[in-house]
């Protein structure tokens, strides 16, 4: 199992940055550098515009850590999480994650930042981080954006998604690089 | 729910901090924060610079429409209530197949254009349809091949293999991706007659094959 997650894991890229302009110029007779440097024009100012948003998260993040009040929070959870080993330390980022992309994704930095992104919960928190989308933005823009009120079960399912999906990024990470 | 949850860290480290006496490191977290945070973005550069040239290429050979495509039939399993020529599938295609590619900037537009699309079908405007909930749950799980954005972040902080996690990433979406299906086919057959829904799958798994060209009609821009 561990030999099958770490050849997808070492392949994956390559294979899709051989293939993708291959088949381009092969097949679609794209000018594939130029059309390559087009597109990465618009990278700079994907990753600019996340500044303000990971500033603004990063520091509340960075004093509720420094202050105590993140240990006291997870003080009273340790226990029940011990019991499975699973470190405690990514329960607010399970918590951030279907409210605040930002916020969670400013919480996997802080965490990887602080245990390191080979230790186990700088694991944990990459893959919990990259497998869900925050739900409550989605409903927020999608249902906004055509006038819906009443969102019936979309919320209950979305949650339950990023429940099952804390979880098995926990326990496959648990299992793979245990 | 963003600015509360914003505003309470703040204003718990702060209360804390009162009481265990640390002000001075808290002040000093909030400007490590500051710089943190401007650290974190300006790694992401080089990642979001490289990966948007390649989807470019990606997009410019038809590659997003072919998936789209391929994604055909799975889409009209998961909406059986959508007439299989309706302009909604071809959005909804164009909308997965963005998100498998992890480009967020080209998902959420034809996302939001295949709402309007399933708008357009609702009897009652203010309130979600089946379908409505179907695209929504397979957004809110999303999933991704590649998760560029933690890769960068692994690298700026000298990870001896970025690349690891997406293999654990791909197994956890892939469950978490399941569940919301899962959850979503529970409360549509809770919510509709079940006669009523048997009828309309048959239906329309009847016309799949008539409606095979009519996939992917809409392009990605």
């Amino acid at each position: 199992m561990y030999e099958l997650f770490t050849m997808i894991s070492a392949w994956m890229i390559p294979a899709i940055i051989v293939f993708i302009p291959l088949y381009a110029a092969l097949r679609r007779k794209v000018p594939v550098y130029e059309t390559f440097v087009e597109g990465a024009k618009d990278g700079f100012g994907t990753a600019i515009n996340i500044i303000p948003h990971l500033v603004g998260m990063m520091v509340a993040i960075s004093m509720f850590r420094a202050s105590g009040a993140m240990e006291l929070m997870l003080a009273g959870v340790r226990p029940l999480f011990d019991l499975f080993s699973i470190p405690s330390e990514v329960l607010p980022l399970g918590l951030l994650r279907p409210l605040t992309g930002a916020g969670s994704l400013a919480f996997t930095a802080d965490l990887i930042q602080t245990y390191g992104p080979d230790s186990m919960i700088g694991r944990i928190a990459s893959t919990i981080q990259g497998s869900t989308d925050t739900t409550l933005y989605v409903l927020t823009v999608y249902f906004g954006a055509i006038g819906i009120r009443r969102t019936r079960y979309a919320l209950k399912v979305g949650l339950f998604s990023d429940l099952v999906g804390f979880l098995a990024a926990i326990f496959i990470c648990l299992y793979i690089f245990g | 729910m963003v600015n509360w949850i914003w505003l309470f860290m703040i204003v718990v480290s702060v209360v804390v901090a009162a009481f265990t006496g640390k002000m001075d490191t808290v002040t000093q977290a909030a400007f490590d924060g500051a710089k943190s945070g401007v650290t974190v973005s300006f790694g992401l550069i080089s990642i979001m610079v490289f990966w948007l040239g390649m989807m470019r290429i990606a997009e410019d050979a038809g590659l997003l429409k072919t998936l789209a495509r391929l994604l055909g039939p799975l889409v009209r399993k998961l909406f059986p209530d959508i007439p299989p020529n309706h302009p909604a599938i071809g959005y909804i295609m164009s909308n997965l197949s963005a998100n498998l590619f992890g480009l967020g900037n080209a998902a959420t537009p034809m996302g939001i254009k295949a709402m309007q699309e399933l708008q357009k079908l609702n009897p009652d405007s203010t309130t979600a349809t089946p379908a409505m909930c179907t695209l929504l749950a397979l957004n809110t799980s999303s999933i991704t091949l590649v998760p560029t954005t933690l890769i960068a972040i692994r690298m700026n902080y000298n990870s001896a293999n970025p690349a690891e996690i997406i293999g654990t990433t791909l197994a956890a979406t892939f469950i978490a991706t399941s569940a919301a299906i899962l959850a979503d086919r529970w409360y549509r057959r809770k919510a509709a007659p079940p006669a009523n829904f048997d009828s309309n799958f048959k239906l329309n798994k009847k016309s799949l094959n008539n409606s095979a060209t009519a996939a992917g009609g809409d392009s990605l821009v």
